[in-house]
């Protein structure tokens, strides 16, 4: 075993023994965690590994069970997260703390306001606000509520209100699961920039290359246990899987090499206009093949999403027409367009796609309690077959399925999701983003899952902004770039270049320029 | 390591011990309630006035079963109270006077017809809350708070304010028997006791065994990914307000009956009533989340609370006091028992591995 001692570095921050137990369950046992100064200390394991919990406790969010918290070599008790911002320890959420309703400025000032004369300086707020986007290099008018930014920007807004506290210690809880790649590069800078300030940070993030690329030392947990610590120089990505999981991990599922069917679904002319003036999804034609899976890479804002919700029938200003085995699907609500033969698993699970307060039986039927109801009684027997069938099938671990969807993990909710879409035996499958947010092996079982449906005949077109899954997973490859589709790859001619090539067209010096011709 | 299972799984046990009694907290309350009266309040359990009680939150359990599903889907009804005087209204004056026609010619109906004109106001009432709230987009609060002030003004305009007196009807227009509603027996149960029964068990069954119970709840829970599952979010929301307002209009019949009178002041207030049992039966203002058998129990608590205290002689003013503690501790514990209900499933989890 290679590097398993860092000890370079000076250590602000030191865990030692750490434990935290929750009625009945372990999260996280006897960890020990340094955090140094001026370094990016990265923290990586499986959903359910302990990682959010541990720096939940740096965070003051929780308190450990056992085992001590030394800050500068000294023992500190947080008691709440006040107490560790007091200490100069700042947290970005994966789960966004913003207030949509409220202005940039004004979540980024959240509690610690600007007040002049007894009143909150507005304009000065706004000023520094304005300042800090800028660093960050996003375009974010500093007033505008943040309910309206995309979810990146969001994401951006949320890194300002750390950055703006001056934090000592930063932690970042999967910071990049919603952004693009020129965002995630800007991320990097201003991670680059803080870390020569003297700042540590810590980093969680599922995306290994990206770990390997930004870490300076790394921390495995597997099952709330450290199984392995090092400075990154010494260890490589297969090094990380093997601690994190206990083997090398299987990849993506290969695509194997059946013949495709007929044209499952033809979408031709797919138009959403902008609010702003131009369009969103611009004049979008695509077709896929029963057997077939087809990938839509583009960056954030690309229309990606957009093409998809207009496809489902969520987008009442869309224009253009699809068509379901060569016949043309007239139907406009997506009730129709189920019954079809569509089904759309959302990017965003917690907003569009679970009833969280339901249990997982009741939220696997939702779609399909057509099919399971005779007259107008739900036929229990035949309802509770159904979710047995899909929890095996997508090995979904779920105790007992009347529990409520909330308690899963993150990678067994989107198996949900998933389900649910299976259960309406769609013939064509949307999947927006189908890996975000869940750990190595929930998503090796999704890309196996999608491999298994389109060897059974459904046709699959899926949303990405990761590269290697678009480039492994995909029999064709379909590059969206302002709301165009600009390229379209079979397999065999992909290559990241060009692919990366096309998702920039319209973007950069000039695009401006192109734009105003495209809109005459 | 057993000693370390073993005390988990007494924990385990004690947990959903607490729980099962949280959950049977309003049962609790009603079973602590008639004990409670039993001995304090003479003549409590007696048959007469066990079923004179029952009678009185009959009325209140309409309202709050069609409560229930309006608030499962995340909106609130407060228009129903008006709709009791107003449907009262329309009953009675259908009795008296039937439809002026304009040209010396007079329509009655029977009682039958007149109820089932009643009860389709009472359901198209609901539908302008529904259309209100889903087409104009106005929030349920206000949508329905005007259709408060609306009806009862209607209800006041049928009669200039006047009460409709002696619903006996003209044997010559075939509009007798109108009294059967409110005092009619049938097996010695009353007849509202025996609608609130098919309504109910209806209600129960609706939202427990059928593709719309389960889009009510959601709706409630994520209109969102309702829509994007293919549920008709608008004509779920429609249906919950129509409901609620057929409800409605039983009562105003019901109490129209009992009295043999209209009185367009009828049911003001009642809405608060209704959500205030639909709350204690475990129903949550968020949406997603709530039982009609607990409503019904709610009701009775209510019900019963308030008889009981008339009967023992505490003054009105305590018994508002009385019922606004008794909301309030219902919800308290309600909060509670999400939290421990939380910690149970986290274990069952944490079993599973």
């Amino acid at each position: 075993m290679k590097g398993n001692s860092p000890s370079s570095g000076d250590v602000i921050l030191r865990l030692e023994g750490v434990s935290k137990v929750y009625s009945g369950t372990v999260a996280v046992k006897h960890a020990d965690f340094e955090v140094r100064r001026g370094a990016v200390n990265v923290l990586v394991g499986e959903n359910g590994a302990g990682k959010s919990t541990l720096v939940k406790m740096i965070a003051g969010v929780e308190r450990p069970t056992a085992g001590r918290i030394l800050l500068d070599g000294a023992p500190v008790h947080f008691r709440s997260t006040g107490d560790a911002i007091a200490h100069g320890i700042g947290m970005v959420f994966q789960e966004l703390n913003l207030f949509g309703n409220l202005s940039v400025a004004e979540n980024i000032f959240a509690n610690r306001e600007i007040v002049r004369h007894g009143r909150i300086d507005h304009a000065e707020q706004e000023r520094q606000a304005g300042e800090l986007m800028q660093r960050l290099q996003a375009a974010v008018d500093p007033r505008v509520k943040v309910e309206d930014l995309m979810i990146g920007q969001q994401q951006l807004v949320e890194i300002a209100k750390a950055v703006a506290r001056n934090a000592r210690i930063l932690i970042m809880d999967e910071p990049t699961s919603a952004l693009s790649a020129p965002e995630v590069e800007i991320l990097f800078r201003v991670i680059a920039d803080l870390k020569s300030k003297g700042v540590g940070i810590v980093y969680i993030s599922h995306r290994l290359e990206e770990l390997v690329r930004i870490g300076d030392f790394i921390t495995v947990l597997r099952d709330g246990q450290v199984t392995g610590a090092s400075a990154m120089s010494d260890v490589d990505v297969h090094w990380i899987v093997r601690q994190m999981i206990g083997s090398d991990a299987k990849d993506f599922s290969t695509p194997g090499d059946q013949a495709f069917g007929d044209e499952a679904f033809r979408a031709e002319d797919i138009c959403l206009p902008r609010i702003t003036g131009g369009y969103a999804v611009d004049h979008v034609s695509l077709s896929v093949r029963a057997g077939e899976i087809v990938g839509v890479y583009g960056l954030m804002g690309a229309g990606r999403s957009e093409f998809l919700e207009c496809v489902m029938g969520r987008q009442p200003m869309a224009s253009g027409r699809i068509f379901m085995q060569g016949r043309q699907v007239r139907e406009k609500d997506v009730g129709g367009r189920i019954a079809r033969g569509l089904a759309l698993i959302p990017e965003d699970r917690q907003r569009d796609g679970l009833v969280s307060i339901l249990s997982v039986a009741e939220n696997l039927t939702m779609a399909s309690l057509g099919k399971l109801t005779r007259y107008f009684h739900i036929q229990a027997r035949a309802e509770a077959e159904a979710v047995r069938k899909e929890v095996k099938e997508l090995s979904i671990k779920v105790a007992e399925p009347k529990l409520p969807v909330s308690s899963l993990s993150g990678g067994n909710q989107q198996k949900v999701v998933i389900g649910k879409a299976l259960l309406t035996s769609p013939k064509v499958l949307l999947m927006d983003e189908p890996s975000r947010g869940i750990d190595i092996g929930a998503k090796a079982d999704v890309f196996r899952t999608m491999r298994t449906l389109a060897a059974q005949g459904l046709g699959i077109v899926f949303v990405t902004s990761d590269l290697d899954e678009v480039l492994a997973l995909s029999d064709r490859v379909a590059v969206m770039s302002n709301g165009r589709l600009t390229a379209m790859f079979d397999r065999a001619e992909a290559t990241e270049a060009k692919i990366v090539a096309a998702s920039s067209v319209g973007h950069g010096p000039g695009a401006q320029a192109q734009r105003k011709e495209w809109l005459q | 390591m057993s000693t370390a299972a073993q005390t988990r799984r007494a924990n385990a046990i004690a947990g959903s011990l607490t729980l099962n009694l949280m959950r049977l907290r309003t049962f609790i309350a009603l079973f602590a309630v008639i004990l409670y009266f039993s001995f304090a309040a003479p003549n409590f359990l007696s048959t007469e006035n066990l079923v004179l009680m029952s009678k009185h939150v009959a009325l209140n359990a309409f309202l709050a079963i069609g409560m229930t599903f309006v608030i499962i889907t995340g909106g609130i009804d407060l228009s129903v109270g008006s709709i009791v005087g107003f449907s009262g209204m329309v009953a009675g004056g259908l009795i008296l006077h039937g439809i002026d026609l304009r040209f010396g010619y007079t329509v009655f109906f029977n009682i039958p017809e007149i109820v089932l004109i009643t009860l389709a106001l009472g359901v198209f009432i609901g539908l302008i809350n529904g259309l209100l709230i889903t087409r104009l987009n106005v929030a349920p609060f206000i949508a329905t708070l005007g259709t408060l002030y609306v009806a009862r003004g209607a209800a006041l305009l049928l009669s200039d304010g006047a009460t409709f007196p002696n619903l006996e009807g003209n044997p010559a227009f075939g509009t007798t028997g109108y009294a059967f509603l409110g005092a009619g027996n049938i097996l010695n149960l009353p007849v509202s006791i025996w609608i609130l029964i098919i309504v109910a068990l209806g209600a129960a069954y609706l939202a427990r065994s059928t593709p719309l119970g389960r889009h009510i709840f959601a709706v409630g829970g994520n209109e969102r990914a309702a829509a994007l599952s293919g549920i008709r979010v608008n004509r779920v929301k429609l249906f919950v307000y129509m409901f609620s307002g057929f409800c409605a209009a039983i009562v105003g019949l019901i109490i129209s009956s009992e009295l043999m009178a209209s009185h367009p002041a009828t049911g003001t207030t009642f809405e608060l009533n209704a959500i205030a049992a639909a709350v204690l039966g475990g129903t949550s203002m968020s949406g997603g989340r709530g039982t009609i058998g607990g409503t019904i129990i709610g009701a009775f608590v209510i019900g019963i609370l308030s008889d009981g205290l008339v009967m023992m002689g505490v003054s009105e003013f305590w018994q508002m006091v009385i019922k606004g503690v008794v909301i309030i501790a219902a919800v308290v514990v309600d909060q509670a028992q999400r939290k421990l209900q939380q910690r149970v499933a986290l274990q069952q989890m944490a079993q599973l591995g």
